[in-house]
């Protein structure tokens, strides 16, 4: 709610201004049924036509001033919302972008879209509800109760007896159907996750032959929802006709109580036909309020939701002076370095200890979920270790400020990601003053001239969004030029070349050695004919380091390495 | 134009047939309708005449007015009934139809052919079976609340007013579709601040979307600032584009009314000087007040409802066009007994007219054989095994299986005598034991353990907090893709069926892993026919024969030995993968 009202105090004039207005119309709809009992008391009384024309004059008047309060009230309130929502877009943006990577991981992206999309629509609908409906309809409820008072003080003890009545009848049967709603929509949504299985599991399903089986669990699903469709609107039929029978047994009231007050002479007939005026008027409020209330919880829930991505805060914090670039021959130092992902139980890294030189090449080699990409990971600080240090260059990570780290860090990850643009803007997210040079020389080492190259308009080339328009190989040929383009001094390849084939994969190994001396290298894969030439080659098993040193050395003592090479090579296969 | 409406004649005449089972509750529905439209309508009337039975001080007419007020309980009771009885009648129709409509279309879906549903992305079936459906619905219920209650009260009201006195009838009935003007021009003018906002709105959904996905990528770059400054471009055409949609909209609502008021205002002028006159009571005037109030709201709902049915057709015509599709022809014969014994002859295939794929190919895969299929990415591996499976019917040519044809037969029996183990690792949402025993079951406990021990997958089972009955997540996020191609295998091996096809069954899975499960599968296969995909080639080289497959094209074929003696393709390609840089 905080967040809301920081930017509601942006628009305090319209978010006044908006009920302000939109009150000022309802006391005129108030006016109406007192100036028709006036024309029929006074000008049918008296056969006075030209009072009938005034008052009738004042109708139209009424309705002028009505409709330029509401014009008025909607704009502000048009304002108000959009412009708060607008802003609150602005924020969540901008904290998403500072929240690190365990915040993402844990609320999901999926979540954080629909945070940013239709969470703020349906708080700015409820803001623009809010304002125009939440302080007119009691104050037309109470203001026509009060002027039933100003005609009769016993008439209007009907009112008082109907409006709690009707209040208990509509908000008691909202409340009851309400959650009935959040039921039904469960029940979709398990609908429709059968409808999904049986799509995307079609050859499943049919090399099993369960066609018939799916068909009835399906069915089962669907009666459900049925029964829970017909229980909550047989349950929310009853709010119209019940209503309808207690303003009814008013009005039956008001005629008795009327019959008898203008035989003693106390009321006049028009007054009564504005007594009756009220009481459909108060109904029509009663429900339009209700409405407006759903929605407003709707909006509620919304802001809650978002506030809960907002109070997130980014657990790591980088340091904020700049430091001074230190000189070391050691590159990247682990030192019993450990990892629990957060809300994981056990260690997805343990007891890491190693150290990379200045210009050497890095293998990382393990199974599926051993825990290579998450070593990495922790280079550009995307993860803090939960145990151990790492420094970078002879300085504790901690001390690094974020952008000079990330700058000199550069990484290509394991999924291929381009932004719609060109060639040329994806290069550029690196270094935004990069020259043409700098460009194609980075292109050659990630051997994606030739794709740029084969694109009628080159580097302007366009990029569709997910870069949708480029083959996997082309897109990780060009994510890993986008990683040179800056000119890392350590270079992160996450499997980055499992989408290219052996010769590709084998030629940008020989560019990248090519580069100056300083660039030290890092590459994950699972093939141990991409690692065979590093320096050193750390083996992953279940987060554990269970081998470290050279091919040579490695065959000869790491077990876990001499498998998954025979695995890929069987043993005297292999070409000489 | 006109074509249209002959269409949506078409789609409403299917609708009606739709709601037949429902005809008993539909002719109640409008009994009710009309008489609780009736009964509301005489309300008003009931209370002028009671007014006019209270002249004045010392001059009311109890009696009168008792009876009155009797008729209006009466009344009252009556529109309760008839409008509770009315709703549940509209749920019992719509809900019920949207029910058959699903039940119908989930059945459709299991009888066509797959070429059909890869052609269709399934989010696009799904938003037909889900959305459309429920829009469908929606429009359905708001047609039977409201056009025929709304038809009735306009008549009705006519009628009542009609009844009561001319002139100020014409009054009414001449100033109030004003309205409906007002509001249909507010409508057309604010349908391009609406497409404004739309297209505003999709461009930042878009880039929301692009950049919180790569937000990892942006953040490793230190991308952050400039891609706030795009956003708060985006974000500002949006609120400039939502500021005069919203606003534009909203005054729908205060200009109806308005001339609503001006309605009110000339009838109350008209009715008070005819009351003068001596042409009506007070208590008619009343009855005009409160249906020159009331009578807009017909119109209003009518025109609502006219959008929201032609968007419930134009769902409806979604939903019946999946229904019309052609669905596989049956076959009567059941392929009773598989001995393994695969023969193709001179098939040829196309999935487009234009690009044929497979062209006379034939080979014969005596039982037990192991038949690989190797060849770069997108080269048609897969599509030999659609024709195997039946998923795909071959152009010409035939295949048999135990010298049967399989286009004789049914799928279902055929299919039964393959086990399947795809890339793509389905499984649905319930228990890991559940999804062992999928194609069986009936299977016990050991049988179940058993074949879980023989794919691997026991130890990580065993392992999990509640073991053989956690629960897959919906996205399986909560076991590996390694651990769901264990369960996959297992699936298969409960039911070991003559015949073996493995799709690449071990791609997502590491080398090392992939040696246990090839032992597996080496168990597995032992005496059965099989069918390997892969493209790792050290998976297949104890392969009987190997199809070398390129844009298509079945290549080369031979066993290892015979394929790199060839120095062909296929040798090319294995020195590839295992050649020393």
């Amino acid at each position: 709610m905080k967040y809301l009202l920081k930017h509601l105090r942006q628009y305090k004039k319209q978010s006044i201004l908006a009920p302000l207005f939109k009150m000022l119309e309802a006391l005129f709809d108030l006016f109406v049924p007192l100036v028709v009992a006036n024309i029929i008391n006074v000008g049918i009384g008296n056969r006075d036509n030209s009072y009938i024309l005034k008052q009738c004059g004042i109708l139209v008047l009424l309705a002028l001033i009505g409709i330029t309060c509401s014009f008025t009230a909607q704009y502000f309130a048009a304002v108000a919302s959009v412009g708060c929502a607008t802003g609150l877009r602005h924020d969540l943006f901008s904290h998403i972008q500072k929240l690190g990577y365990s915040e993402i991981d844990t609320a999901g992206t999926s979540t954080l879209i629909t945070r940013m999309t239709s969470d703020i629509n349906q708080v700015q609908n409820g803001i623009n509800m809010a304002m125009r409906l939440l302080l007119r309809s009691p104050f037309i409820v109470f203001g026509a109760m009060i002027m039933a008072f100003t005609i009769n003080a016993k008439a209007a003890l009907i009112f008082l007896i109907a409006i709690p009545v009707l209040s208990v009848i509509v908000y008691g049967i909202m409340g009851v159907t309400n959650p009935g709603y959040k039921g039904i929509q469960e029940k979709l949504d398990h609908v429709m996750n059968h409808v999904r299985e049986n799509l995307t599991g079609v050859r499943v399903v049919r090399a099993f032959g369960k066609e018939k089986e799916e068909v009835a669990n399906f069915e089962h699903a669907n009666s459900q929802l049925n029964a829970m469709q017909l229980r909550i609107g047989h349950l929310s039929a009853l709010m119209n006709p019940m209503t309808y029978v207690v303003v009814n047994l008013a009005i039956i009231a008001i005629l008795k109580v009327g019959a008898s007050s203008i035989d003693g002479g106390i009321l006049l007939s028009g007054d009564v036909v504005a007594l009756v005026n009220y009481m459909s008027q108060i109904l029509v409020e009663l429900v339009k309020m209700a409405n407006t209330i759903i929605l407003i919880s709707k909006a509620l829930a919304s802001i809650n939701r978002i506030a809960g991505v907002l109070d997130t805060e980014p657990a790591m914090e980088f340091q904020e002076q700049k430091v001074v670039w230190p000189k070391s021959e050691e590159a990247v130092r682990f030192e019993h370095v450990g990892l629990i992902y957060r809300g994981a139980g056990e260690e997805s890294l343990t007891d890491i200890t190693f150290c990379a030189k200045k210009g050497q090449t890095i293998g990382v080699i393990g199974g599926t979920g051993s825990g290579k990409s998450t070593l990495v990971n922790l280079i550009p600080r995307f993860y803090d270790a939960t145990s151990g240090e790492i420094s970078i260059f002879g300085m504790p990570i901690e001390k690094w400020g974020k952008e000079e780290l990330r700058t000199r860090v550069g990484v290509v990850m394991q999924k291929a990601q381009l932004f719609q643009g060109t060639i040329r803007s994806n290069l550029l997210w690196g270094k935004q003053n990069a020259t043409q040079e700098e460009l194609w020389h980075a292109l050659e080492v990630a051997q994606a001239a030739e794709v740029v190259r084969g694109k009628e308009k080159g580097l302007d080339e366009p990029v569709e969004q997910g870069g949708r328009n480029f083959s996997g190989g082309q897109k990780q040929r060009l994510t890993i030029a986008r990683a040179l383009v800056n000119n890392p001094d350590i270079l992160i390849l996450d499997d980055s070349a499992s989408a290219l084939d052996f010769a590709t994969d084998a030629s940008l190994r020989k560019a990248l050695k090519t580069l100056p001396e300083e660039l030290t290298v890092f590459i994950v894969s699972q093939r141990t004919s991409s690692l065979k030439h590093a320096d050193q080659i750390l083996v992953l098993e279940d987060g554990c380091l269970v081998g470290l040193g050279t091919h040579e050395q490695l065959l000869e003592n790491c077990e876990v390495y001499r498998e998954i090479h025979e695995s890929q090579f069987k043993k005297g296969d292999e070409v000489q | 134009m006109k074509k249209k409406t002959v269409d949506n004649r078409a789609v409403m005449k299917r609708i009606l047939k739709f709601t037949k089972p429902y005809s008993l509750f539909i002719i109640i529905s409008f009994l009710c309708s009309a008489i609780s439209v009736a009964a509301q309508l005489w309300v008003p009337i009931l209370c002028g005449h009671a007014i006019d039975y209270m002249i004045g001080e010392g001059n009311v007419n109890f009696q009168g007015v008792t009876t009155i007020v009797i008729s209006i309980a009466w009344a009252t009771a009556v529109t309760a009934a008839a409008q509770w009885i009315l709703a549940v009648c509209n749920n019992k129709i719509t809900f019920g139809v949207s029910r058959d409509l699903r039940n119908q279309a989930i059945s459709k879906i299991q009888k066509l052919p797959l070429s059909y549903l890869d052609r269709h992305p399934s989010g696009d079936l799904v938003s037909r079976i889900i959305a459309d459906v429920d829009t469908f619905s929606d429009g359905l219920l708001m047609g039977f609340t409201q056009l025929f209650t709304g038809v009735i009260t306009i008549v009705g009201t006519l009628g009542f007013m009609l009844s009561v006195n001319a002139l100020v009838t014409l009054v009414v009935v001449v100033l109030t579709p004003l309205s409906l003007l007002v509001a249909n021009f507010i409508a057309k003018h604010t349908y391009h601040y609406f497409q404004r906002q739309t297209v505003a709105r999709g461009a930042q959904t878009a880039y929301i979307n692009e950049m919180v996905e790569g937000m990892k990528v942006v953040q490793a770059f230190g991308y952050e600032r400039e891609s706030l400054e795009k956003f708060d471009e985006l974000n500002q055409e949006l609120q400039e584009a939502s500021m005069k949609a919203v606003f534009y909209s909203s005054l729908t609502n205060p200009c109806t009314r308005f001339v609503n008021n001006l309605v009110y205002a000339a009838v109350g002028l008209a009715g008070a000087l005819y009351a003068i006159a001596g042409g009506i009571t007070i208590g008619e005037l009343s009855i005009f007040l409160s249906y020159a109030n009331q009578y807009s709201k017909p119109f209003n709902d009518i025109s609502s409802v006219v959008t929201e049915l032609q968007n419930a057709i134009a769902c409806a015509d979604r939903v019946f066009q999946l229904l019309d599709e052609a669905e596989e022809v049956q076959e009567k014969q059941e392929l009773l007994v598989s001995d393994g014994h695969v023969q193709i002859e001179d098939i040829s295939f196309r999935y487009v007219p234009d690009r044929p794929l497979i062209r006379n190919f034939s080979l014969d895969v005596k039982p037990g054989q192991r038949i690989a299929i190797v060849g770069p990415t997108g080269c048609g591996k897969t599509t030999l095994i659609n024709l195997l499976m039946r998923f795909y019917d071959v152009n010409s040519g035939s295949i048999k299986v135990a010298g049967k044809n399989i286009q004789d037969v049914t799928r279902n029996s055929l299919r039964h005598s393959y086990g399947m183990v795809l890339q793509d690792t389905w499984l649905k949402k319930g228990t890991i034991r559940e999804n062992i025993c999928y194609g069986k079951p009936d299977a016990t406990e050991e049988e179940i353990i058993a074949a879980a021990k023989a794919s691997h997958a026991h130890s990580f089972i065993k392992r999990l907090p509640k073991g053989y009955d956690t629960e897959i997540a919906e996205d399986g996020g909560n076991i590996s893709q390694g651990q769901k191609q264990f369960l996959c295998i297992a699936r298969v091996m409960l039911c070991l069926p003559p015949m073996l096809i493995l799709d690449e069954a071990t791609s997502s899975i590491d080398t090392r892993t992939e040696i246990k499960i090839q032992a597996a599968f080496a168990r597995m296969m032992e005496g059965r026919t099989s069918f390997i995909v892969a493209h790792r080639l050290s998976t297949i080289r104890e392969a009987d024969v190997i199809l070398v497959m390129n844009d298509g094209q079945i290549i080369e074929q031979g066993n290892h030995e015979s394929l790199m003696e060839q120095k062909g393709f296929y040798a090319k390609l294995y020195n590839s993968q295992f050649k020393e840089v």
